[in-house]
């Protein structure tokens, strides 16, 4: 009907850097301005965040979390998009981005120990690494990236926010009221959306009728760009222009990165009851860590020497987390009562001196 | 001295807050040209402009929700919702967030953000725009919840809300908005976190706040006729609550009466009913009476007047634990 505009006309198109098989699309359409550290960087910070990751989804398989959100399969989405910030640039996460939080380089434990039950919000200095606590209630976060980015806004600081979710949270009121925020008040805020296919155990299909996630973008009034998430360079020329449009005064940008999660929701799902093996294999061959090796053993950057330090560096992460988490007792139990206010108020000082003599009687 | 309404008292306490501090700014729906619907913020967006004084789109979470982001990045939002029957969308940024950041960041990000809620009925108005809410937010570890009840407090608790370094839900008496007092502002005198003794009485105590504290006078006033001497205790803070004030007066009097507009059950009257028995039954000669709102969906505006306390059913509260 003459007026009725058509969601079937949108593209479905990813963008593309490096072929699953690690060769270059030719026609790419992107600067690729990265030097061979950058390179090395980039897979160094994604072995490191696949076997912490790994050995996170062990310390819950020992008992020694209580739960674990594994990102294995996402970590080209996220190293790619967390390389093109600056490190003033914040970032609010869900709580599937270890990959971010590799690049900035957070002590593993101190993420870890939110999942252990030590703290809620971990145990990592968020001024210093400018990444906020994991956001745990869905797409909540979304809005407080944008409420950020308009307080740098404010002060002329040249300050991007990130801001990083599912594509469940796509569902969530928070999502779209931050995204028409944003729009309206051309906020210097990047929406990362890492597409993994499910929420828990709904598909896609059952989340959105959208042909993409990319394209609520344009219902807000600014950009959205689909692509390969299991390309760490598509996604880190992506992002790099959506943080550069940022930076610029030209508002936000929805990324939607296509990925797949490859583990469970958590460590407390089980996949198999919603997905085929399949469906696995085939992104498994879509590895994003192996597509980028093979385009970085072609152009000569990765030597077997540097991919055994990366393995190593890896490995002492893992046993140095292993460390620090095994056995970690408890906090203090008297901080419970520390930060709930600036100061206890009289009826928190009566609780806390009744909590104080009920630990004693036990 | 000049003459102020509670409404101009917290325009006020706006323009004082962000004259002193750059950190403030104001944000919601209408807030703006239009100086919000009750006019709260009128003409500060010409003083402040539009970077300080924010016209949000109208989404109530978005606008605590990005308010957070705005604190964690250093400012001092203070967020309007324009009715309480509105907050609700923004529940879970309160709930889940504002009041949880702090402890589960140890201190790290604290922050310093007021939610302004016009609060209660008696305007005459539909459905959705007469609510008490004040019990959501008082059961929430992490919130301070504060409700002035006169064009000075209205003032200083404002600012001291402000001021406050850890979330306040700042809860308006939209009925009262219009009532009066000679006030030399800026307003310092008086230690206001403490309750406010509004009359002095050795009969009863009346602990009350907010809209209901008009309520409670004028039925004061009535007992005294009577030869019935009504402490009259406006809380003025509800978290954190000034117990002292309230059981000094209770010890005094033997007997309480607690009256709110809100729905009794679960209620604020029925924490502050408990908390008086708990710290000293023996001085009460009568049990705790609630005179507040029915169990009931707040009513249509020409039976609404049915359903808010009224000056008998507190005089009928008062001869109640008179006469137990």
């Amino acid at each position: 009907m003459k007026g009725f505009v058509d969601p079937g006309s949108v593209s479905t198109e990813s963008v593309q850097v490096l072929k699953p098989d690690g060769t270059l699309v030719p026609d790419h359409g992107y600067d690729i301005d990265l030097k061979e550290e950058d390179l090395r960087e980039i897979y160094r910070v994604m072995i490191l965040t696949r076997r912490i990751d790994q050995e996170s989804t062990n310390l819950q398989r020992q008992g020694e979390l209580g739960v674990y959100t594994p990102a294995l399969g996402q970590e080209g989405a996220q190293v790619g998009a967390a390389y093109a910030l600056e490190p003033q640039d914040w970032i609010f996460p869900s709580y599937r981005e270890l990959g971010f939080a590799m690049l900035r380089g957070v002590q593993p434990s101190h993420i870890l120990h939110l999942f252990r039950g030590t703290w809620h919000g971990g145990l990592f200095d968020y001024r210093e690494y400018c990444i906020a606590p994991y956001a745990v209630p869905i797409a909540t976060q979304t809005l407080h990236a944008v409420g950020f980015a308009t307080g740098a806004k404010i002060d002329g600081t040249n300050t991007v926010a990130i801001t990083c979710f599912g594509d469940g949270a796509t569902s969530e009121g928070d999502f779209h009221e931050a995204c028409n925020f944003a729009g309206v008040w051309k906020t210097p805020v990047v929406f990362f959306c890492q597409n993994n296919q499910y929420a828990i155990s709904v598909p896609l299909a059952k989340q959105t009728a959208a042909p993409t996630i990319a394209v609520k973008a344009l219902g807000y009034g600014f950009p959205g760009v689909r692509v390969d998430g299991n390309d760490v360079l598509a996604s880190y020329v992506v992002t790099r222009e959506a943080v550069r449009r940022a930076r610029r005064g030209e508002g936000p940008t929805l990324i939607e990165a296509v990925t797949y999660r490859r583990g469970p929701h958590s460590t407390a799902d089980d996949p198999s009851r919603y997905r085929t093996d399949e469906e696995l294999n085939t992104w498994e061959a879509l590895d994003p860590i192996a597509r980028f090796e093979k385009y970085l053993e072609t152009e000569g950057v990765l030597t077997a020497e540097f991919k055994e330090q990366c393995d190593a560096e890896g490995r002492e992460a893992a046993s140095k987390l292993r460390k620090e988490i095994v056995g970690a007792g408890p906090l203090d139990p008297n901080l419970l009562f520390e930060h709930v206010y600036a100061e206890r108020t009289p009826n928190l000082e009566e609780q806390f001196a009744q909590f104080k003599r009920d630990q004693e009687g036990q | 001295m000049p003459t102020i309404t509670l409404a101009q008292g917290l325009n006020e306490a706006l323009r004082y807050c962000m004259q002193r501090d750059d950190r403030v700014v104001v944000m919601g729906e209408d807030v703006g040209k239009a100086g919000g619907v009750f006019r709260i913020t009128d003409k500060l967006q010409q003083e402040f402009g539009e970077q300080r004084v924010i016209d949000t789109p109208l989404a109530e979470s978005g606008i605590v929700g990005t308010g957070i982001g705005l604190a964690i990045y250093g400012f001092k939002p203070v967020c309007e919702m324009q009715f309480d029957g509105f907050t609700y969308p923004a529940f879970e940024q309160i709930t889940s967030h504002l009041a949880k950041y702090r402890s589960r960041t140890m201190g790290k990000l604290p922050l310093s953000v007021v939610v302004r809620i016009p609060y209660g009925g008696g305007i005459g108005a539909v459905e959705h725009h007469s609510e008490s809410l004040e019990a959501y937010f008082t059961h929430t570890a992490g919130l301070k919840v504060v409700t002035p009840s006169t064009p000075s407090d209205a003032f200083a608790l404002l600012v001291d809300a402000i001021e406050d370094p850890d979330p306040v839900i700042f809860l308006e008496p939209k009925r009262r908005y219009w009532i009066r007092e000679d006030v030399e502002l800026p307003v310092t005198n008086g230690d206001r976190r403490k309750a406010r003794i509004v009359r002095e009485g050795t009969d009863v105590t009346i602990l009350t706040y907010g809209p209901s504290v008009r309520t409670v006078e004028d039925a004061a006033e009535e007992a005294a006729k009577d030869g019935v001497a009504c402490e009259v205790i406006d809380l003025r803070w509800l978290n954190p609550l000034d117990l002292e004030t309230i059981m000094t007066s209770v010890k005094k009097t033997g007997r309480a009466v607690v009256v709110t507009e809100a729905p009794i059950t679960g209620s604020f009257s029925a924490e502050l009913a408990a908390r008086i028995a708990e710290d000293d039954f023996l001085s009460l000669h009568a049990p705790v009476i609630r005179v507040g709102g029915y169990d009931i969906p707040y009513p249509p505006a020409k039976v609404e007047d049915l359903y808010l306390p009224d000056l008998d059913r507190v005089l009928d509260a008062v001869d109640a634990v008179l006469n137990y």
